[in-house]
Formats: C-alpha cells, structure tokens, sequence
C-alpha cells in the first residue's frame, strides 16, 4: 500500500492555496470599465517603449470586423475599446480554463492510453495499471470544474465564446449559419454527454479491475477488454466532438478537420509522460519494486513517438492553411504568427525538437532523470500549446504569461497531485490476478 | 600452424545457449555461431560489442537533412527565386514549410539506404558472395559453434559433449 508523503500532501495545499490567491486577484484586477481597460494598456505600453500599441491597434482593425461588423467609422473607436474591455475581463477567465482543460486532458489522454492498452491485451503495461487508475481519477474534479465552467459561460459570465452572445450571432451571418450545433443548450448536453461516457467508463472500469484481484477466474478481465474496446469508439468520436466545442468553437469562424486529432496527440503524450513522472517518482520512493528500467524505457519510447506524431499533425494542419493561404482560414494562423510567435515557435522546439533529440538515444530512454527532465519540458510545451489554442481567441494580443496563469497552473496541479496521489492510497499499487502480471514482471527489453 | 577449430552441433537454442556460457566460462575462445534464425540473446552471452549502426543511420540523416537545404536553398532561392502561385521566395525560412515534406523524406531516404549500404559492407555482403557455410543443416535446423582449439583437444571435446553437443568435428589438419 502507498502511503501518501506528507510533504508531498503538504505542497499540494499550497499550490493549490497560492494558485487560489493568485486566481483571485486576477479576477479582482480585471477591469469593469472600457475607462480602466483604455488606463491599463497605456500603463502597460509605457512599461514596453509605446511601440507596442501603434502594432495593437493595427491588429485589431481586423479582429473586431468579427464580432462587430456593423461597426464603421465613428461607433468604431467605441467598438475597438469594447473588444479591449471584453479581452482584458476574459483574460482571467481564460487562465483558467487553459489549466483546468489542461489538467483534465492529462487524465483523459492517460485513460485513452489505459483503455488502449486494455484493449491490445499489452503484455508490459499491467504493473503500471494502478497509476494510470489514480491518474484518471481526477476525471471527476477535473471534469466537474470544466463543466462549471462551461455552464459560467453560457450564463454569460464571460465573453470567451463569442458564438454565446445573442447579440453577436443577430449581426453574424456565419454564426447563424452554425447555430444548429453551436447553440448553448445542444453545447451543455453534449458536455455531460461525454463527460458522463468518460467518467462512466473509467470508474466501471476500476471496479471490474478491482474486481478482477479478488476473483477466482478472469471474468472481470474479459469484461473489462470487451468495455475497453467499446470506449476506445466512443472516445474517438466523443474527444473528437470535444475538441470542436470546447476549443475550436473559441473561433467559430474557423473550422480545421484534424483539429480532433491534434488534440487527442497533445492530451495523449501528455497523459503517457505523466505516467512515466508519476511511475519514476513513486519508484524512487520504493513502492514500485517490480517496475524496471524497461517499463520506463517503453514509456518513453511513448513520449518520443506520439511527440512526434503530434509534431507531425500540428506541421500538417499548419502547413495545409499556410500552403494554400485561404483568408477565411488562414486569419488563425496570422493572429497566433503576430502576437504569439514566441509561445507558437517556442512549443514546437519543446514538444518536437527537444524530445527528439534527447530521447533517440535507446540508453538515454532507461535513465530516470532524462525522462523526467524531458517530461517536464514536454508538459510544460503542452500547456504552452493549449494556451495558443485559448488565448488568442479569447485575449487577442492583451496576453501575458503572469499572475492569474500561473495561479492556475499551481492550483490545478496541486488539485491533480492530490487527487492522484490520494487515490493511490487507496488500493495496493500492483494488481494481484490480472491474467499478464507475470509477463509484466518479466518483462524485460 | 595455423589455429584450428571444433565445430560442435546442437539441436536446440536454449542448449546451444546454455553450451556458450558454459564454454565462455571455461575461457575457451568462440570463433563463430552459426544458426538458422537469431536466438534471442545469443549476443550478449557471446559477449559481442552492441551494433553502432544507429548512431552511423543518426548521421546519415542529418547528411540527408543538410543535403535537402542545401539543394532548395540553391536553386529556390539562391538561384532562380521565382514567383510560384505567391509563394515568398525571399529567403530559405519564409518559403521553408513547403520544403518539409522534402526535407524529412530525404533525411529518411539517406538515413535507411546509407545504412543497409554500411551494413552490407561491414557483414561483407554481396552478390556472387561465396556462402561461408561450415554446415548446409545450420541454415534449417541445427546450431553450430566454432571453438578454437588450445593445448588439450581431448579436454575441450568432453567438454563439448557435456555442454549437449549432439555431433563434434575436428578438423584434419592442412
């Protein structure tokens, strides 16, 4: 049995506490009024040199033809300090959600990789089945806090999806066009539709593989494949789904049809890497006697190809609009090109160069402290990637790496760390009967 | 006089497994092992040095890598910088994503044929090669370990036959 280290327990209070904090005041310093928001970019261009303001408005020019396309000469200036007010206010708003998506994708790409490895009937992984069971145990918090956020949203406590606001769509042709699936109602239910599927499947599934340890024959085992392989359909579609409503759908002008899968790659890696800190650390601590350098050395085979798969359906997705430099879908990249070049370069380097290039070498994938070292890159680029998605929709240029998103990533991660780590108490952290344990023992690269 | 060898049998790859140990341990030199299909393992417990033709693939790679920059950059850029259908062809990094697909194949391309190419010539392999074959049967069934011979021949030959030999030669001398 796994007893939680205190010091661990401890730290995740006050992450969870200062991320709390640091949440908060950005909230409170958000700003109610076109005066303030006008006041807090120019306190901010001067802290930068004014240069960055003349480039600003120039670029919003463009994005505010979306939602106020009725807006023109006079009301436009008025319109332009609007959208500034409406980004300042979602900024907080959309600290959080980038974190609390991004902690609740780790556990759904780890229950995809579970269910996946259920289904393949893997021979390696069964050791490691425990941590993938505590790790997706924060579905439930995690999901819950999405959900309310999504509801937050449609009760218009924010402005992060345009396509929420009556008033927008009245004025927008495209947006009518699109309210048969994007409208607030169908948006909630297909949330707690999928949401319902995911938690169902991962909580049915703990209790057959629970079940299985006590048991006399491998019924448990056989339900649990058959469950496994039904899911893994049910996700496809559903992750599939999710990615148009809860991401895509922040620029419901735009449309890309590998979108889904660029998301499950992102959440996918990042769940296998999260695996592969959890397994190192509870290893080093002595409880995972059975685990050897090989599982390690598979997990980070993981990371390195799904890293580049991703890399290889972020380039594809890129370079088709890119390539072909349609206006009504390039706008996507041009506004992440413009304002967001460091961050959108930047996690290219950290989810594909970086693990490439460190873990090619087969020796390298076996040492403890390369993997983590690269898995903590690798979260860190999956995170700056969910941000690029969010934020440019929801914060345009007037996004800044600072207080109320690092807040979130400390609350959420210590929400995480908790939640996992307390479910690994639970239950012994190494299956008794499953019909490959011993293979799994053995197993050796 | 040159070194001769006993050509010692097996039938089985775990008894031949267990045979190289045991003769290993007994300091006996191994020339060769020929058998019909690889034997998981059979590497290590001879002792042979790991393989080096990843990091010779990893270079070849980036040789294959460079050679495509080089080449696009030439003649796209440095050349002839065309307008094609609107595509900047200012300098090598604002036109790179079309040159992607190019890159990635040619370093593919270099790496796996530069390394099949390094692993024929270091297992010397070629066509019209004459087969070295000690045995015709250890290319369907049967296992077959070189040992070279030290001072006691009669010594090492018990020891052969311990180890589950089913058949052992030795070699007249020239």
């Amino acid at each position: 049995m796994y007893t939680f280290s205190n010091r661990l327990k401890i730290g995740s209070f006050i992450a969870m506490a200062v991320g709390l904090i640091c949440l908060a005041s950005g909230f409170l310093s958000a700003p109610s009024t076109v005066e303030e928001a006008k006041a807090m970019v120019a306190a901010h261009d001067d802290g930068h040199g004014g240069g960055h303001g003349e480039e600003a408005a120039a670029t919003h020019g463009e994005e505010t033809d979306h939602g106020e396309a009725a807006a023109h000469g006079e009301d436009h200036s008025a319109a332009h300090d609007e959208h500034l007010l409406h980004q300042l206010q979602n900024r907080p708003w959309a600290a959080l959600y980038v974190a609390a998506f991004f902690f609740f994708m780790i556990a759904l790409g780890v229950l995809a990789f579970y269910a996946v490895q259920r289904a393949s009937q893997a021979g390696w992984s069964p050791l490691l089945f425990r941590i993938m069971e505590g790790i997706t145990a924060y579905l439930v918090p995690g999901g819950i806090i999405v959900f309310v956020i999504l509801v937050l949203s449609v009760l218009h406590m924010n402005h992060m999806f345009v396509w929420m606001d009556a008033d927008t769509v009245a004025h927008d042709k495209l947006l009518q066009g699109k309210a048969g699936y994007l409208n607030p109602t169908f948006f909630l239910i297909r949330a707690a539709i999928f949401l319902g599927g995911w938690i169902f499947y991962r909580e049915y599934s703990r209790k057959l593989s629970l079940a299985q340890d006590n048991s006399d024959d491998n019924s448990n085992f056989v339900k649990n494949f058959r469950w496994s392989a039904a899911f893994l359909v049910f996700y496809l579609v559903s992750e599939s789904m999710m990615s148009w409503d809860w991401i895509m759908s922040l620029d419901p002008h735009w449309f890309s049809t590998l979108f889904g899968w660029y998301l499950f790659a992102s959440m996918f890696v990042s769940g296998i890497t999260t695996i592969a800190i959890v397994a190192i650390y509870l290893k080093s601590k002595g409880y995972l006697e059975q685990v050897n350098d090989s599982h390690i050395h598979d997990l980070a085979k993981f990371m390195f190809g799904i890293s580049i798969f991703w890399t290889y359906l972020w380039f594809a997705q890129f370079m088709l609009i890119w390539y072909a430099n349609i206006p009504e879908e390039v706008t996507y990249f041009v506004a992440r090109f413009q304002d967001y070049q460091l961050p959108f370069l930047g996690m290219v380097a950290m989810n594909f160069i970086f693990p490439l290039l460190v873990l090619m070498n087969s020796d390298y994938k076996r040492v403890n402290w390369f993997v983590i070292m690269t898995g903590i890159v690798v979260l860190l680029g999956h995170y700056l990637d969910v941000f690029v998605m969010v934020m440019p929709a929801t914060v345009g240029d007037q996004w800044h790496i600072g207080i109320p998103e690092i807040g979130g990533i400390l609350f959420f991660g210590g929400l995480f760390t908790y939640w996992t780590f307390n479910t690994l108490t639970k239950e012994a952290l190494q299956p008794k009967r499953n019909p490959f344990i011993e293979e799994s023992r053995q197993f050796h690269y | 006089m040159a070194a001769t060898t006993f050509k010692a049998i097996y039938d089985d790859d775990d008894v031949l497994m267990n045979a190289v140990k045991k003769i290993r341990s007994e300091k006996y030199h191994i020339e060769e092992v020929y058998t019909p299909f690889p034997v998981h393992g059979l590497d290590k417990a001879m002792g042979l040095a790991d393989t080096r033709i990843a990091i010779t693939s990893f270079m070849y790679g980036c040789l294959g890598l460079t050679v495509a920059i080089v080449m696009m950059n030439y003649i796209m850029i440095a050349d002839w910088p065309q307008d094609i259908g609107g595509k900047p062809s200012f300098t090598y990094l604002e036109n790179m994503p079309a040159f992607v697909p190019i890159m990635f194949e040619m370093t593919v391309f270099f790496a796996a044929h530069l390394m099949v190419i390094t692993f024929y010539l270091r297992s010397r392999m070629w066509p019209f090669k004459k087969a070295e074959n000690p045995d015709i049967r250890t290319t369907d069934d049967r296992f077959l370990v070189e040992v070279e011979v030290g001072k006691d021949e009669e010594a090492l030959k018990s020891l052969l036959l311990e180890t589950g030999a089913v058949e052992v030669h030795v070699p007249k001398k020239k």
